[in-house]
């Protein structure tokens, strides 16, 4: 068990700097989920704590051990799985999660015991003398986990390791996992692009994007508070909507943000609500069974072409004729604003 | 439908393939009347034995000529060229593939172009080498000389190949409690048995058919090898002695078909699947 301290790491690949100065403390036993898209330098920030890419300058810190100079991956006291999950093919699963302890010169006995206990909790039993390739995709990836579970490590370094499952299976995984993380306790860093995951997994996310930490917090810090339009775009499907309202009382170029869920028919709020009101031009409605979506744009907005999104819960049932102008509305507190220039959030 | 269509379509790809080895078994086997009468006769089918069969042109491939010599020559000089081939090349290939980072790509590049300067150019420069060395008229001549073609063009080989073997799988054998060392001792040979076989094979073929070198080097007749003796010794002017050239060819050729094909499927099977993607 160890929290990871990460103080100003960089990493530069020639010009292009993947990793830009990123300070980041992650506490004993908890679930941090490393949000960005590619090339945001989540999986290069997951290989230097992993001791597969040596940073460029910073400092790394697993439980009280500074591991950033020479300390090799094997001496890290980490487990990785990665999205490919890396079986050896010409082993068995067996032989696959006994690797680990082969390495370390565990007695053959023990070796046997762990396997076992290992292949039990992951309900793999079955497959222990198959190959990886007569496994299917999920299969495979508990084998991965299994192989990293024995190891005993400190940390958990996990790489998209849903991101080759199925859509059914992956929900599934996802509970499978942070069950599993829960019962061991063990520190662990997930790298994902997918924000649904990062949502649903994440004691604390990290968004991250070119190299830089955006904003860290628990995920509904980062939903309902987000630091920039960046953040406010990236997390939330579909985003956040921003608009140049053009309102007399914000200072000027003042981005105008609210969920598509908070964007509802005027009628349907209470009249004790203090509301904003737009005049929603509606262009198409798209009915996805739980929801509605409804796809226009705001009259008088400085982008008067920039499309808006409703998502409207089947619970209201009003008709929403496409090609009307209509009018919704946000509470006003579920507004957020943000400068137009910086993307910065600003109160208010 | 589809299947008749299939069916005649690999029977024709069979057709294509067999016919050069039934034409040098017809050819290797018939009597020289048989073989040149078609020149003035168009009533004569070539293609059957119009004249029974005959061992003439094998007696003299094996009895007049040093062919089983050729053979034992030729074997010797594949072995050793391969042994230090792959001894040479893997090593190289996997260390400019995963080890160098992106100088080992332009290099390797840099080293694949001198496999494509011809022999017809090197064999002046290298026949000075060869006699400093006194090697001249030696097998040793071109077991030195070999490699210089084979370990270029197989490095690139290995290089070529590791791109497909994810390098993950030996990153994984980092974390897992192994140094990089012992990942290239004891996980990465397993992962390149393919790559290695196909080394063994593509060398093996480059110094059977390699013509020029041989024939730079090699002056006694008990010293050549297959490919240099046979046509020396059975093209006297301009006088072909068909038979027997085709006996050389299709006993050189068939143990080398039944090899390949023994080996086809390690090749072409996908070694790695399983390891990685669902």
């Amino acid at each position: 068990m160890a929290g990871i301290e990460i103080r100003s790491l960089r990493k530069h690949f020639g010009d292009l700097h993947a990793v830009d100065g990123v300070d980041l403390s992650i506490r004993d036993g908890e679930f941090l989920v490393l949000l960005g898209s590619s090339g945001s330098g989540k999986t290069t920030l997951l290989r230097m704590i992993a001791g597969l890419e040596r940073p460029t300058s910073g400092e790394i810190h697993i439980g009280d051990q500074r591991v950033d100079g020479d300390v090799p991956p094997r001496a890290r006291g980490i487990a990785m799985v990665f999205q490919s999950y890396a079986l050896y093919p010409h082993r068995t699963v067996f032989q696959n999660i006994a690797f680990p302890l082969e390495a370390s010169r565990t007695p053959r006995k023990q070796i046997e015991e762990k396997v076992r206990w290992a292949a039990e909790l992951f309900s793999i039993s079955r497959y222990l003398d198959r190959y990886p390739r007569q496994l299917s995709g999920g299969e495979r990836q508990r084998v991965a986990l299994c192989r990293a579970l024995v190891r005993d490590p400190k940390v958990f370094l996990l790489d998209e390791p849903l991101a080759n499952l199925d859509a059914k299976l992956r929900n599934t995984a996802r509970d499978d996992l942070k069950r599993f993380q829960r019962q061991i306790q063990t520190t662990t860093v997930y790298v994902t692009h997918d924000q649904v995951e990062a949502m649903g997994l994440g004691d604390r996310i990290v968004v991250m994007e070119r190299g830089k930490v955006r904003q860290i917090g628990t995920p509904q810090e980062v939903y309902e508070d987000p630091v920039d339009t960046f953040v406010a775009t990236f997390v939330g499907q579909p985003p956040m909507n921003l608009l140049d309202a053009g309102d007399p009382s914000l200072p000027p170029r003042t981005l105008t943000g609210f969920r598509p869920e908070h964007f509802l028919p005027k009628s349907v709020f209470g009249s004790g609500e203090d509301l904003r009101t737009f005049r929603f031009a509606v262009r198409r409605v798209e009915y996805l069974g739980s929801d509605r979506y409804v796809y226009g744009s705001v009259a008088g907005s400085g982008a008067p072409d920039a499309t808006i999104i409703a998502k409207l819960p089947a619970t209201i049932t009003l008709g929403i004729p496409e090609g009307e102008t209509q009018e919704f509305a946000v509470p006003r507190r579920a507004l957020r604003y943000f400068d137009a220039e910086t993307g910065l959030r600003r109160k208010g | 439908m589809k299947r008749v269509a299939l069916y005649a379509a690999a029977l024709g790809f069979v057709v294509f393939a067999g016919f050069p080895f039934y034409w040098m078994l017809v050819t290797s086997f018939k009597q020289n009347r048989d073989l040149y009468v078609g020149a003035s006769d168009m009533s004569h089918i070539p293609w059957i034995f119009n004249d029974p069969p005959t061992l003439e042109h094998v007696k003299l491939l094996l009895g007049q000529t040093d062919f089983p010599r050729w053979v034992l020559n030729t074997l010797v000089v594949v072995v050793a060229v391969v042994v230090i081939t792959v001894a040479v090349a893997v090593p190289a290939g996997y260390s400019l593939a995963r080890l160098v980072g992106r100088w080992g790509e332009r290099m390797g590049m840099g080293i694949f172009f001198t496999y494509l300067i011809p022999p017809t150019l090197l064999f002046v420069p290298f026949s000075r080498l060869i006699s400093l060395l006194g090697l001249q008229d030696s097998l040793g001549a071109l077991i030195l000389i070999y490699p210089t073609m084979t370990i270029p063009f197989c490095t690139w080989l290995v290089m070529g190949f590791l791109r497909s073997v994810p390098w993950e799988i030996e990153e994984q054998a980092m974390i897992d409690g192994y140094s990089r060392l012992a990942v290239i001792l004891k996980v990465a040979p397993r992962l390149i048995v393919p790559g290695i076989l196909t080394v063994v094979v593509f060398s093996f073929t480059l110094v059977l058919q390699e013509f020029v070198y041989a024939l730079t080097f090699i002056s006694s007749v008990n010293k050549m090898t297959v490919s240099l003796g046979v046509p020396i010794a059975l093209v006297r002017g301009d006088v072909y002695h068909w038979g027997s050239l085709m006996a050389a060819a299709l006993f050189t050729s068939i143990p080398l078909a039944i090899i390949y094909n023994a080996f086809i499927d390690r090749f072409i099977q996908g070694f790695t699947m399983g390891a990685v993607k669902g």
